[in-house]
């Protein structure tokens, strides 16, 4: 059974199978009859799990995700094999049925912690406070009256009760608290630092290097990016370092990394991935003769390239194998796209063989305008199949090739 | 009586929620986030070239991939685009030079969209005739290698995904991903209650977006066919759409004069680039390299240029002797080309 690391944005739907045996086991140790023997003690109900190792490896999968939970050290989410004090959440709480933890109950939460004691908060409580104050700072009085309504009704519990129900929703925050890390940003900034990433690489933003052919009809710009290059410019190289995606778009960026992977020994994962983008953009008809090749070469147990692959992907992609479609290898690539970008891509772009590239790549001169107006090239459009007439090209361009004044290049910040 | 009085309730206090959800995800602080951002330069883009050849109003133009340039830039073709105009032709020009490289006739003249296969192997057209006609461009002489035929409405926007897929919108509400093989159509996209207009795909080519007649943009899964987000704010039909570089926002353009940057994860609109002095509608629209710029064609004939993060008008591309119709910037963001129904193309920068 695995169970994936919880991701941002909700991976529900895979881990509701897991889920659901895990409650399923829950629901059966708290059965009055064959369930685990529970204690009263003051209102305390112990468990004492199996001193097994398998009894005790699922036992901290509970504890992880919340469906017990330690009464000594809330904080410590960990299962002891002593003695020590836990307690079943309450199904209100399960995960299957809380998911996702809105940012809205969070606050709400914070708050009311923040009003019954002051400065009970610890120190990322206190941080996720104040960033959650920020972003949805629009709906605060909301928050607060919630949170104050909330301590009023259980001020009116019994004491008990009050002291169990404040235990069980510390414990659903320690586990299910939205992370405030940086990825979490609005929107608007992701968009900003794209933009400012991506400006150098803007000829209209910023012009470009040596000179951009529309103004200057120099196209030496066009033969310094062409896939066939020896050596390549420098904004080219530091882009392969922005995604993945930019470094695979990229031919030579794809023959720079394969050279790394070789060496890794693991230059079977991209040749993988270039196959299946083969198979998913290519003709229908050789679909099944592609996978087929695909199978051999990489998946094939003893196969001259075996891809590591997961084996519950691998059962997968096998099982619909027999029916090859177009999209019959996502799954695999993906795993694999995702090997690459979180292994190898990272140690790639800190490699040798890509600081010395970069350390090669040249940033071109700017070409001077040429100073006599009459070197500029003739142009005429061909003429049109439909008139018997021929037709200049002159009024569009006469203006900016003649002129002396400087339009070349980087200095084109208009 | 009192059933239908409830559901109305339910349903509007559903629509309550999902907006107090959106405001907590959302962004209104776009204007903050940007504002430690330098502004743009005020943007004096000149024409460059501008490119004759068309006998009668241009509905579109798109520019080819860099792909092409290896094979092609040893004899000096650069920047090849293909054009459609009403007079019956599809010219493919190199227009760094200004040479018509070639000139595809159609069987029908009444055009309205055309694109360039990333291979450079292909291009498509259609419009009226409720068809799309694919060519080969790299045949002695260029031959139509399909007729897609089963649309029920006219060809708004087609997109090449490789040699063997393309996407079409139609004015029968539809949008279909064809397979170029069988000349079938392998999904239909259903969920638009008005005449698609226009279409944008995903620089992974997962998914793409549609604009409609019905002021709607909505996201579709290529693999599954389901629209899996629908944005609305426009009041008019929505002519032109577009995915930004990052692929995490798109940019409508519409008949209601403005246009709109959508968040596809806060799944609503962040920015409205709108004028009280702007009171006709936006035909095209195309973004710059970093998607900092964003160039709109209008039809009081001017192309407008708007700052994306700040929402304000940088510049104008003025010399159009009628309504711009098309636009686009070319995959390495040199330039940005304008087409309009006085039958030229123009080139700034």
């Amino acid at each position: 059974m695995t169970i994936n690391t919880l991701s941002q944005d909700g991976v529900q739907r895979q881990q509701m199978p897991c889920l659901t045996k895990m409650e399923r086991m829950i629901i059966s140790m708290q059965d009055p009859d064959m369930g685990i023997k529970l204690r009263n003690q003051r209102l305390l109900i112990t468990v004492i799990p199996h001193a097994m190792t398998e009894a005790l490896h699922i036992g901290q999968l509970f504890v992880k995700y919340g469906y017990i939970y330690p009464l000594k050290e809330p904080r410590n989410l960990i299962l002891k094999a002593d003695d020590s004090p836990y307690r079943f959440q309450t199904p209100y709480y399960w995960m299957s049925t809380r998911w996702p933890a809105s940012e809205l109950d969070y606050a709400i939460y914070l708050a009311k912690k923040n009003i019954r004691k002051q400065g009970e908060l610890i120190e990322y409580e206190k941080e996720c406070y104040n960033a959650l104050h920020k972003r949805i700072n629009h709906t605060w009085d909301f928050v607060v009256m919630q949170a104050r309504e909330q301590l009023r009704a259980s001020k009116q519990r019994r004491k008990a009760d009050r002291i169990v129900l404040e235990c069980q929703e510390q414990a659903y925050w320690l586990v299910n608290r939205p992370p405030v890390s940086t990825a979490h940003y609005p929107p608007s900034k992701r968009y900003v630092k794209y933009c400012e990433q991506y400006q150098p690489h803007d000829p209209i933003m910023q012009g470009c290097l040596p000179s951009n052919p529309w103004i200057t009809d120099d196209i030496m710009f066009w033969n310094m990016h062409s896939e066939t290059v020896a050596v390549p410019t420098k904004l080219r190289v530091e882009r392969w370092s922005f995604s993945f995606m930019e470094l695979l778009n990229d031919s030579m960026g794809r023959k720079e990394f394969l050279t790394y992977l070789e060496k890794e020994f693991s230059a079977e994962n991209l040749c993988f991935w270039q196959a299946c983008e083969d198979v998913r953009h290519g003709e229908t008809s050789k679909i099944p003769e592609k996978v087929d090749e695909v199978y051999k070469q990489f998946l094939a147990p003893g196969a001259s390239r075996w891809v590591n692959i997961d084996s519950k992907t691998m059962e997968k992609t096998l099982e619909g194998l027999k029916r090859p479609h177009r999209f019959v290898l996502d799954d695999a690539q993906m795993h694999i796209y995702f090997l690459m970008k979180k292994d190898s891509y990272p140690r790639y772009l800190k490699s040798e063989l890509y600081k010395n590239l970069l350390a090669r790549a040249i940033v071109p001169q700017e070409t001077k305008k040429s100073v006599f107006p009459f070197m500029r090239r003739q142009r005429h459009s061909s003429p049109s199949p439909a008139l018997a007439t021929q037709i200049g090209e002159d009024d569009g361009k006469g203006k900016n090739s003649n002129s002396v004044k400087s339009n070349s290049g980087t200095a084109s910040r208009l | 009586m009192g059933e239908m009085e409830q559901m109305k309730k339910e349903a509007e206090a559903l629509k309550t929620q999902i907006e107090a959800a959106r405001k907590a995800v959302g962004d209104t602080d776009m204007a903050s986030a940007a504002s430690g951002v330098a502004p743009a330069p005020r943007v004096q883009l000149k024409t460059r070239r501008t490119l004759k050849g068309h006998l009668a109003k241009i509905y579109a133009m798109h520019w080819s991939t860099d792909n092409n340039l290896s094979s092609l830039s040893s004899i000096g073709v650069f920047r090849l685009m293909v054009s459609a105009s009403q007079d019956g032709k599809l010219l493919i020009w190199d227009s760094h030079s200004g040479n018509k490289v070639n000139a595809v006739p159609l069987k029908s003249s009444w055009v309205m969209t055309c694109a360039y296969a990333p291979s450079g192997n292909l291009v498509a057209s259609g419009g009226l005739d409720n068809m799309c006609t694919v060519y080969n461009l790299k045949t002695p002489v260029i031959k139509t290698v399909k007729e897609l035929d089963a649309h029920t409405g006219y060809l708004s926007c087609a997109r090449f995904l490789s040699d063997t897929e393309i996407l079409t919108s139609s004015g029968d509400t539809t949008c279909a991903l064809w397979d170029l093989e069988t000349g079938k159509q392998k999904t239909v996209f259903l969920n638009h209650v008005g005449d698609c207009m226009c279409l944008s795909l995903s620089p992974d080519m997962n998914t793409f977006v549609s604009g409609a007649c019905d002021s709607l943009a909505k996201l579709w899964d290529i693999r599954d066919g389901q629209c899996k987000q629908t944005f609305q704010g426009h009041t008019s039909d929505i002519n032109a759409i577009s995915f930004y570089p990052s692929a995490n926002a798109i940019i409508t353009g519409s008949d209601d004069c403005t246009c709109k940057m959508y968040d596809l994860r806060a799944d609503q609109e962040v920015i409205s680039y709108q004028d009280a002095a702007l009171n006709s509608g936006v035909t095209s629209l195309a973004l710059s390299m970093s998607g900092r710029l964003i160039f709109a064609g209008y039809d009081d004939f001017n192309c407008n240029i708007w700052d994306s993060l700040k929402g304000e008008k940088v510049g104008v591309l003025s010399g159009h002797d009628n309504r711009v119709s098309c636009t686009g910037v070319p995959e390495d963001g040199m330039c940005v080309c304008t087409g309009s129904w006085d039958s030229f193309l123009k080139i700034w920068n």
